[in-house]
């Protein structure tokens, strides 16, 4: 457990020199009419390294949005330090290798998808032909190509998103940013951004995304870092963090008295009991006295820790550390 | 992958194509306001019935026709300027598109002057159909159009100065407060003069201060007013025009610059 605004070391260094840094970032608010501060982002620090995906978790408020203005120079931090490719956010270079798809995206209207990307292709420095070029490949790419001709007000929320994804593809980043990317859509297009961010990393790019939603993370990420209240609780790799082993075994009995067995049931369903049991021992020790009672094993499952328990757990613990405090 | 990464293949693209795709984008975006529009068929229907009007009044049919033609020009252009301007960079913000534009590899500054060369194209293009149709009403009573030339030069440097305050105001503060800024410093840039005559009259103080500031500081847009000796064909002093166009696009490269500067201290939450 890390102390309160101090980020926790990473489970795995890594020598390359990182894509994005954050260090000790703090980035507050001015409430309305100029009252008070709202502190988003408190003592940040985060390193995203080359050809990872790294998902930035965290319930509403955490401060996920604010930490990727803050990558991206949209947001100016009150303390610390963040580069971008090695340079200032601030610096163009620096996200001329980048690309960002922000929550909900908002285009202009009444161009349409093709005018749009040309537009951002144009922003990017691409020539005429090379823009023509990029804009179709993308437009395959996500399953736009045939629509591309249509204003942008008529696109529904989903299609809107593939927009946005394309245009953050556009120019061959290296580095992409996603807010929220799964958000609003429903579940066809989002094992789609889940197979495109796959596919971003299987091309060796870096994708940095945020996201509440734990077991597309789960899916998707090397390493995570969730946010509490601006501060991170927890970096580290995934595999680690949440780890291999099974913590408990679930064993679901029929036909047994559950007060005659070695373990203490959790819940009953008709016939049906099911039993928490902790280790090896204890799972064939129950198994036995089931049969011998009478009973029928209908399922066992071995229980290993996932991203939302070490979710709640660590967001459990900041809540009790708090209300002690 | 890892020649990607390095420091030495990060290149922005030229400040010219970006500056020119943002204001090629406003010029679409601002060609499509309805206001645009309205104020232009107003301009022009107000020109065409000058010569109506002066059958109704005393002196030469052709000076009132000058006259009203020119006031419309100037009256109008500044209308597009505060209406369509002041919501230029606040649409922007408000409608989020600014986060993936400033995402890019664009410097806010070239977001700004490519905002504001979109509109000036605009303006510019709408100041050429009204003083054409203006030049065409002369021409057929008979009269040159050319000595307008210079006045309507004054305004097209005119309403730079006011694009420049409507993008100013627009970088902070909603369309409708940024719209009463601008219009603001535009009645009372052409009331310069009273700032000035006011200070020679009130004593020593606070009031002189203030009279003393609002004279130095607002532009003196009465100083690109030459529509009269247009209309009445009074000579202006050699040069002159030229040194009141040196000062207005002075003004508003400053009013511009300032802008610039306020967008870059800005966070986009």
């Amino acid at each position: 457990m890390n102390r309160p605004g101090e980020s926790p070391t990473m489970a795995t260094p890594v020598s390359d020199p990182p894509v994005l840094l954050l260090e000790g970032v703090r980035k507050a608010f001015r409430g309305h009419l100029g009252l008070g501060r709202a502190v988003a982002v408190d003592g940040l620090s985060l390193e995203v390294h080359r050809g990872e995906v790294f998902g930035l978790l965290g319930p509403n408020g955490a401060g996920k949005t604010t930490t990727l203005k803050l990558a991206l120079g949209l947001l100016r931090p009150d303390r610390g330090r963040v580069r971008l490719f090695g340079l200032p956010p601030t610096e163009p270079a620096s996200r001329a290798r980048t690309g960002f798809l922000p929550e909900q995206p908002y285009f202009y209207d009444y161009l349409t998808a093709r005018e749009l990307l040309d537009f951002y292709g144009r922003l990017r420095g691409l020539g005429r032909a090379e823009r023509q070029r990029e804009v179709g490949r993308l437009l395959e790419r996500v399953g736009l190509a045939g629509r591309e001709g249509l204003p942008l007000r008529k696109l529904s929320k989903g299609t809107l998103q593939r927009v946005g994804i394309a245009q953050a593809l556009l120019a061959d980043p290296d580095l992409v940013i996603l807010d929220e990317p799964m958000s609003g859509l429903d579940p066809i297009g989002r094992r789609e951004v889940r197979d495109l961010i796959l596919s971003l990393r299987r091309e060796g790019r870096t994708v940095f995304f945020s996201s509440h939603i734990l077991q597309d993370a789960e899916m998707l990420c090397d390493r995570v870092a969730i946010l509490d209240r601006g501060r991170a609780v927890q970096v580290g790799r995934l595999a680690e963090l949440v780890g291999r082993s099974v913590h408990w075994f679930e064993v679901t009995v029929v036909g047994a008295n559950p007060e005659g067995l070695p373990a203490e049931s959790v819940a009953v369903s008709g016939e049906e009991t099911l039993f928490r049991v902790t280790g090896v021992e204890e799972l064939s020790r129950l198994l036995a006295a089931a049969r011998a009672g009478g009973g029928q094993v209908v399922s066992v499952w071995p229980r290993r820790q996932t991203l939302e328990d070490l979710f709640l757990e660590k967001l459990g613990r900041e809540k009790a550390g708090r209300g002690t405090s | 992958m890892s020649a990607r990464v390095g420091q030495a293949n990060l290149r922005a693209p030229g400040t010219a194509a970006v500056v020119f795709a943002i204001a090629h984008a406003t010029f679409r975006e601002a060609a499509r306001d309805r206001v645009l529009y309205l104020l232009l068929a107003f301009a022009l229907a107000v020109i065409g019935a000058a010569r109506f009007v002066a059958l109704l009044t005393v002196g030469s049919e052709v000076k009132i026709v000058k006259d009203l033609g020119l006031a419309a020009v100037s009256i109008c252009g500044a209308l597009v300027a505060v209406l369509v301007g002041v919501s230029l960079v606040y649409k922007e913000i408000e409608r989020r598109t600014v986060l993936t534009l400033l995402a890019q590899p664009v410097r806010r500054w070239q977001f700004m002057l490519g905002k504001y060369a979109g509109l000036l194209a605009v303006l510019l293009l709408n100041v050429i159909a009204m003083a054409s149709v203006l030049a065409a009403v002369v021409a057929w009573k008979g009269e040159s159009p050319w000595p307008l030339l210079p006045a309507v030069g004054l305004v097209a440097v005119e309403l730079a100065i006011v694009t420049s305050f409507a993008l100013l105001f627009s970088s902070f503060a909603n369309p409708i407060l940024a719209a009463v800024g601008t219009l603001t410093v535009y009645v009372a840039g052409h009331l310069s003069w009273s700032f000035e005559l006011l200070r020679s009259r009130v004593p020593a103080g606070p009031a002189r201060t203030a009279a003393r500031l609002a004279h130095v500081l607002l532009p003196n847009l009465d100083r690109l007013d030459i529509k009269a000796e247009a209309v009445h064909g009074i000579p202006l002093p050699e040069g002159y025009a030229c040194a009141a166009a040196l000062y207005g696009i002075g003004y508003a490269l400053v009013v511009f610059l300032l802008a610039c500067l306020v967008f870059e201290r800005r966070d986009f939450a």
